[in-house]
């Protein structure tokens, strides 16, 4: 048997293990004993699409040619599977609550169910993924190649690579054909070729390390030997470059995001959300198990082999050259399920987006049948899959026929990754930035896709090709700025970094910018809300206008789309939901959010929402119906946050009322206490007066002395009224501030001496002696005023001071520019309890009558407020201190 | 019979005057001037008749008023209760208290003479 023969038979018979495994998938789920199939390991095994053949055969080219640098390719998946909880948990439930079947379904429900956005996606997804499959058909074509090469001998049976590249592509195709559209699952999860991939990747995992066991202790004698080898060797002192290593593993951990084939193992075949718990560890340990043994290989492989092999095929030469063809064989395997497995999911993943987002589209539109679809439709989405499986195949295959194959492809995958890292900005955008809107995500990704073009793409096929030499060294147009590689005329980045951050610094500039530019669609606003409020959403749906809405269209409609028992199995489960009997629910937000959802994954987001809108009644949403959704969880954070603040401002009024009330109230009586007092004052005087009056009128005999006594009465009661009249007016005119001070310089001690001297001269005061202690004090104040309070204190002790010999000493100081003037008599003092309140109006000290209405303290404490001082009565000396305060220079203030 | 009076009011004037109008009608006038002992001196002087005015200093008239209606001795001496205060909360104060008649400050003197025979039963 020759050797060609021989690989053709292995590989088809490994083929032939994989239809076997998936075919008992399949089946098993069908029975309902599925549950092996989906557990957490799977899932984990199946995220091993990311390790493709250039991943196992070009890592240890990669570390031969540039160090350690290719861990950065493993770096950027475990830290975006370490971090789970901050992007892929949020994109996996969205994922599952939306019923998501591609990244273009992803970001094109995200924005308002854009076809636009769908199908600028796809583009921009088979554009990126063709070279990455032509990778993998190069990688079988090769390793074909250096088994041939190899085992018979340099004249034996020249393998054409094109030819084992097409019958591979050929096998790819049918293969995933029949396993990724054996049946058309709304939910898009195809559980034999993932229990398949799952095989795939233990068998490449096994094949690598067994190569690196047999390298290190086979070849290079133990570990100890092997890292001495790593240390003479030239990768031990390959140079880490910062920006490479930090861009590179930005790039691949975006990559791992957005790549359609890992979104679609991440996301769409996501049985369960907590698998991604263990896969966060899980599978970064297997990417460290695949790259245990990269350096070493490659090492060995320099070592060993003659210079000029290619390092990209070191893991199979290095056994071949030793004669282990069994060993080389299993390499051989890896490197076939790395290649297959990768191409199966990626044309998996881009037929669902090309069918449901561009085929489907065009072909409702094009039979003009919209919503009144007649005949089972599902044929029709399972031949535009078929063919797009196909078509995605066999541009892989053209591409690698075109570009010969040679060093350009090899370099093309970190350029790919770089295309299809275009989409990251519009997804965390919509993830987390419920701002972000469609206009600015169509405007992000095509910057994003032309500047990759020109600075990535177009050069990646050599000069001469697309960009003639001169167009790179002068730029586009003969504009310097333009240079491909040096845009606006920064030079000397690496092209690769230069690429990655002008595509992705201009494609995140536009979608912020046109984002807050532009107003969003009502959709939009309501799917960017489910998207970013993902985790804490109620309901949430839109309020269409359902009257018009038949169940039997829409049952017509479902079943030739999804298929008569999945429709009725929808249909009777949502009206089970609804507590009605039959296969017809009310056709409610609910029911039609479901049913939109389940024919998305047939023909995608933006059609199913069309057809289904357009059987309801044509009722897109409108910005009323947005308005009438009360669960935009923001909207009502802020609308409770307004109530909040509302009520708290009610809150703070009505204490403020409150508190005015009291006021009012407190005044109220007070000015009713007031009437009262000012009555009994007025009135008192009043008796006497009209009393004695009467006495001297009604005439009668009556001594002369008693008429001349009475008159007497009636005089003193006379002045009392009009003293009592001048003192209310005095203090009314103080109280409400009408009074005009007159500012004068005078000395104190004349002030005091005057005050004595008039309180002296009323009535009988000769009985109070007083003592004056006040050095030279000048000042400038109204003296009038100040004396009238000097006045009232000497006459208050001359009245009160209960004292045998009754004495007032008057002292006065100055400190800090106030004058303080003690009046001290050694009467008792005053009682604690009318301390407080002998400054209030018609408080009166003592039980005798002294004559006072008991405004003369409150006329002083205003007086010494409008001159800027105080009054105030010291206790707890022996006697009775009051104790005026004021500025030595009073303020020409306007009171 | 004897006509005894007893004027208990802190204004001395007023005091004067009331005392100079009731002594020309013939009764007999004493007089107190503050609210601490004056319900002592009501027992005491045992009057026929008591004016008492409303405010007075040491004790309010209706305090003591009260003090006196719950004297059996003295439930039944009439009081004419005299105040500055005019308004009408004060005369149903007064007469809660227990006055037998109620009279604003200032007063006609024809009015307090023939209050008080009207008061002493004559």
């Amino acid at each position: 048997m020759t050797a060609v023969n021989l690989l053709v038979l292995v590989s088809l018979a490994y083929v032939m293990v994989l239809f076997l495994v998936a075919w008992a998938a399949e089946r098993s789920a069908a029975r309902g004993r599925g549950a092996w199939v989906r557990a957490p390991v799977v899932y984990t095994l199946s995220l091993s699409v990311y390790c493709t053949a250039w991943t196992f055969y070009g890592a240890v080219g990669y570390a031969a040619r540039s160090g350690l640098e290719f861990l950065t390719i493993y770096l950027g998946p475990t830290l975006v599977m370490l971090g789970w909880w901050l992007v892929l948990r949020k994109l996996v439930t969205i994922g599952r609550r939306q019923n998501i079947t591609s990244i273009a379904d992803l970001i094109s429900s995200r924005f308002g169910k854009s076809n636009t956005l769908a199908v600028g996606v796809t583009l921009l997804a088979v554009i990126a993924t063709t070279p990455y499959i032509a990778l993998q058909l190069q990688s079988i074509a090769l390793s074909f190649g250096a088994f041939i090469a190899h085992g018979s001998g340099p004249a034996s049976e020249p393998v054409d690579a094109t030819r084992v590249a097409f019958w591979s592509a050929l096998g790819l195709a049918i293969f995933t054909i029949v396993f990724g559209t054996r049946r058309l699952n709304v939910h898009e999860r195809h559980h034999g070729v993932v229990l398949a991939i799952a095989v795939e990747a233990v068998v490449k995992l096994f094949a690598l390390l067994a190569v690196g066991v047999f390298v290190v202790w086979g070849l290079s004698g133990g570990v100890a030997e092997t890292m001495a080898r790593i240390d003479a060797s030239a990768i031990g002192r390959w140079e880490m470059q910062g920006s490479r290593w930090v861009g590179l593993t930005f790039l691949s951990a975006a990559a791992f995001l957005c790549l359609p084939r890992m979104f679609h193992v991440l996301v769409v075949e996501n049985d369960d959300s907590r698998f991604l718990r263990a896969a966060s560890w899980a599978f970064p340990l297997y990417l460290m198990l695949m790259s245990l043994f990269v350096v070493p290989i490659a090492v060995v492989g320099l070592d060993l082999l003659p210079a000029g092999s290619n390092p990209d095929l070191f893991v199979l030469t290095l056994p071949l050259t030793q004669g282990r063809e069994g060993l080389a064989i299993l390499a051989f395997i890896g490197g076939f399920s790395s290649a297959t497995s990768m191409v199966i999911v990626a044309t998996i993943a881009l037929s669902i987006m090309v069918s449901n987002h561009v085929v489907m589209p065009i072909f409702l539109r094009a039979t003009g049948t919209g919503a009144q679809v007649s005949g089972d439709v599902r044929a029709v989405v399972l031949l535009s899959r078929r063919a797009a499986i196909a078509g995605v195949v066999a541009l892989g295959y053209i591409y690698y026929a075109l570009s010969g194959g040679g060093e350009a492809l090899a370099k093309i995958g970190l350029i790919s990754f770089t295309g299809v890292v275009q989409v990251l900005p519009a997804m965390l955008g919509g993830l987390f930035w419920r701002g972000a809107n469609g206009r600015g995500a169509v405007a992000g990704l095509a910057a994003g896709f032309i500047v990759w073009t020109v600075t990535l793409f177009l050069p990646s096929f050599g000069p001469g090709v697309v960009y003639s030499a001169e167009t790179l060294a002068n730029g586009l147009f003969g504009q310097g700025w333009l240079r491909p590689q040096a845009l606006f005329g920064i030079d000397g980045l690496d092209p690769l970094l230069h690429g990655l951050f002008w595509s992705l610094v201009l494609n995140v500039g536009a979608l912020v910018a046109v984002s807050l530019v532009t107003f969003p669609r009502p959709l939009e606003r309501l799917q960017g809300a489910h998207f970013v409020n993902v985790f804490q959403q109620g309901g949430g749906r839109v309020e269409r206008s359902t009257g018009a809405a038949q169940s039997e269209d829409l049952m017509i409609m479902a079943q030739r789309i999804l298929g008569p028992d999945e429709a009725l199995t929808l249909f009777r489960q949502a009206a089970e939901d609804q507590g009605l009997g039959g296969y017809l629910p009310e056709p409610d937000a609910e029911f039609l959010e479901r049913l939109e959802r389940a024919l998305a994954g047939s023909v995608g987001g933006a059609t199913a929402h069309a057809m289904v809108t357009q059987i309801t009644g044509g009722a897109s949403v409108s910005v009323a119906d947005l308005m009438a959704v009360a669960d935009e969880t923001a909207q009502i954070m802020e609308y409770s946050s307004r109530l909040e603040a509302q009520s708290e401002e009610l809150t703070r009024t009505a204490r403020q009322l409150r508190r005015a009330n009291r006021k009012l109230t407190r005044l109220s009586v007070q000015k009713d206490a007031f009437l009262s007092q000012i009555s009994h004052e007025l009135r008192t005087p009043m008796t006497s007066i009209r009393a004695f009056s009467d006495i001297i009128r009604a005439g009668g005999d009556m001594p002369e002395a008693d008429r001349v006594r009475f008159a007497g009465i009636i005089h003193d009661e006379a002045e009392r009224l009009s003293r009592l009249l001048d003192d209310l007016l005095d203090l009314s005119v103080l109280e409400n501030g009408q009074v005009t001070l007159n500012l004068r310089e005078g000395q104190l001690a004349t002030l005091l001496d005057q005050a004595v001297a008039t309180a002296a001269t009323s009535e009988d005061g000769a009985r109070l002696a007083i003592v004056t202690d006040v050095g030279e004090i000048a000042l400038t104040t109204d003296l009038d005023r100040l004396g009238q309070v000097f006045i009232n204190l000497i006459a208050n002790a001359r009245k009160y001071c209960d004292a045998a010999e009754p004495r007032l000493v008057i002292n006065a100081r100055l400190i800090g520019g106030r004058v303080i003037v003690d009046f001290t008599d050694n009467g008792q003092g005053i009682a604690p309890e009318m301390q407080d309140v002998m400054f209030e109006k018609f408080s009166r000290v003592g039980d005798q009558n002294a004559g006072g209405a008991g405004l003369g303290l409150a006329i002083c404490r205003q007086i010494m407020t409008r001159l800027g001082g105080s009054i105030e009565y010291v206790p707890g000396r022996d006697g009775a201190v009051f104790r005026v305060i004021l500025p030595q220079q009073a303020e020409a203030q306007a009171a | 019979m004897s006509r005894h009076v007893l004027v208990i009011e802190d204004e001395q004037n007023i005091t004067a005057a009331i005392s100079f109008i009731l002594s020309r009608d013939g009764w007999d006038v004493s007089t107190h001037a503050n609210g601490v002992d004056a319900v002592d001196t009501v027992r005491t002087r045992a009057p026929d008749v008591l004016i008492l005015d409303a405010m007075l200093p040491g004790r309010s008239g209706y305090d003591i008023l009260r003090d006196l209606r719950a004297d059996p001795g003295m439930a039944d001496l009439p009081v004419l209760m005299l105040t500055a205060r005019g308004q009408a909360k004060d005369r149903a104060r007064a007469l809660e208290a227990g006055a037998t008649q109620f009279m604003t400050k200032p007063f006609a003197n024809g009015d307090v003479v023939d209050a008080v025979r009207v008061l002493g039963g004559v």
